[in-house]
């Protein structure tokens, strides 16, 4: 009982993960190793696979134990020599979990055949230190300047590398100035006479672009070009540095470092300046395209000409005179209408004035119950004094008269 | 209008933006001319620059206060 009690409790301390989130923890710790990040492994291979994908699997072994072992398409595809189970090899590559497993391996980026120089054992140990120190960052290569002024080349000035590049150079593009800083591109002395006039070019500025390589040779000729002070002095180059050593299959680290390489010197000539026929061809184009916008343009003031040649104004005079024609008969017509207007306005205050002088007329009071009296003899009555009984007397109403007698008179109101 | 020495590279990008310019028609004739001239113009110089260029080869040397001297480079061997 008591035990199932403690049990619950340590429980409830410790935390519980997940199976993924365990794999994940341990390969954090993994990742966060510099040491394990970039090894080098000496041991047997075995169970060697070539999957479809392209990747590699193996197991690197010794007589005690064994190493997982994968190898990426890419990497795999830069091997020199094809591997084989139960071949002594050195194995280059960082150590990680793969969580699906919950396996630790080595993810292999480069692998030699047991008995390699140690010139190359050097040089992918040293490639694998300045890849992780971001040496070979894409970000970190500058462009190249389209048409350079002046080129800084650092070679042997001997040898035919360097008159292979003047020639190209003066060739495609003899504008640009060509500025040779000599050295021994091989020996003792070499990787620090490279290094050296890397740092002098930038120094003085003396040109926007820099090559340096040399031409072909053994591993041990180019080794200046696999050393880590040119490799730091390409790296802290303000110039942009174009790599050309050897020929194509070599690689040196120079070359991965550089901004840009070149298989050979004669490619880095034509990588570093525009062909001069080319150009003069883009020339040719804006010149074709200049004329061809010009003709348009022409083109279409001609034909807003030739439509405005086409309007009736121009073609016959005689039809705007006709126009004017008909306005002014338009305008004749307004006039007269204008004219009536006013005479029938006036018109109509005549008879309005007809109407008030009718109203003011003496019919008119007699139609609304007066009468007039008049005499015989026409006289109209305007006193009862003018009367006397038993006179006849006329009476004018608004429709008619009346003859009346006086029967008295009186002439109290 | 055009700045009396342009480089190569000035004149070339002068004379694509003349071109787009151009191309787009929106300018007025007696404008759409003067560009036109003076691309013409930009045209033939760069050509000439390209024809009548003589590449220049030297050899740096450290001076006495580390200076770069240009000295003439004959091609060693």
């Amino acid at each position: 009982m008591f035990s199932s009690n403690s049990l619950n409790s340590s429980k409830m301390e410790k935390q519980t993960f997940t199976v993924t989130e365990l794999n994940n923890r341990i390969k954090n710790l993994l990742d966060c190793d510099p040491l394990l990040a970039d090894v080098c492994v000496r041991g047997e291979l075995s169970n060697y696979k070539i999957y479809p994908s392209g990747h590699h699997y193996f197991t690197l072994k010794d007589s005690e134990s064994s190493l997982r072992c994968v190898m990426f398409k890419s990497s795999a595809s830069r091997l020199r020599f094809r591997p084989e189970s139960g071949m002594g090899v050195t194995a280059f590559g960082r150590v990680s979990v793969y969580p699906r497993d919950g396996a630790y391996q080595l993810y292999c980026n480069a692998l030699m055949p047991e008995g390699t120089g140690d010139l190359q054992v050097a040089f992918e140990q040293l490639k694998a230190k300045l890849s992780a120190e971001g040496l070979f960052d894409p970000a970190h290569k500058k462009p190249l300047p389209q048409f350079p002024e002046r080129i800084a080349i650092i070679t042997s000035s001997a040898g035919a590398a360097v008159h292979d590049m003047i020639r190209i150079l003066g060739h495609r593009w003899p504008m640009t100035k060509v500025l040779l800083l000599p050295v021994r591109v091989q020996g003792t002395e070499a990787p620090a006479e490279i290094a050296g006039a890397i740092r002098y070019a930038n120094e003085f500025k003396v040109a926007d672009l820099i090559i340096t390589g040399r031409g072909g040779g053994s591993i041990e000729d180019l080794w200046a070009f696999n050393d880590e002070r040119v490799a730091r002095a390409i790296y802290a180059s303000q110039i942009p540095v174009i790599s050309a050593v050897g020929h194509e299959p070599d690689v040196t680290i120079s070359d991965y470092v550089a901004d840009r390489r070149a298989f050979t010197p004669s490619n880095a000539a034509e990588i570093a300046v525009p062909d001069k026929n080319e150009m003069l061809d883009v020339l040719r184009s804006y010149d074709i395209r200049s004329a061809q916008a010009m003709t348009k343009l022409l083109d279409r003031l001609k034909e807003r000409l030739s439509s405005l040649e086409s309007k009736r104004v121009l073609s016959d005079p005689s039809v705007y005179i006709d126009n004017r024609r008909i306005e002014l008969d338009h305008g004749r017509d307004r006039l007269i209408s204008d004219q009536e207007r006013v005479l029938s306005a006036k018109k109509q205050s005549y008879v309005r004035l007809a109407a008030s002088l009718d109203a003011m007329s003496p019919l008119r009071v007699l139609s609304r119950g007066y009468a007039i009296a008049s005499k015989q003899d026409g006289e109209p009555v305007r006193s009862v004094k003018r009367l006397e009984a038993g006179e006849h007397i006329s009476l004018r109403l608004a429709d008619g008269s009346a003859d009346c007698l006086v029967e008295s008179v009186s002439d109290k109101r | 209008m055009a700045a009396k020495k342009l480089s190569f590279e000035q004149s070339l990008a002068r004379l694509d933006e003349i071109v787009r310019h151009l191309e787009k028609g929106d300018l007025p004739l007696k404008e759409s001319l003067t560009l036109f001239e003076e691309g013409t113009a930009l045209i033939k110089t760069c050509g000439t620059m390209l024809d009548e260029a003589e590449q220049q080869v030297v050899k740096l040397k450290k001076g006495e206060n580390r200076e770069p001297v240009e000295l003439p480079f004959e091609g060693e061997q």
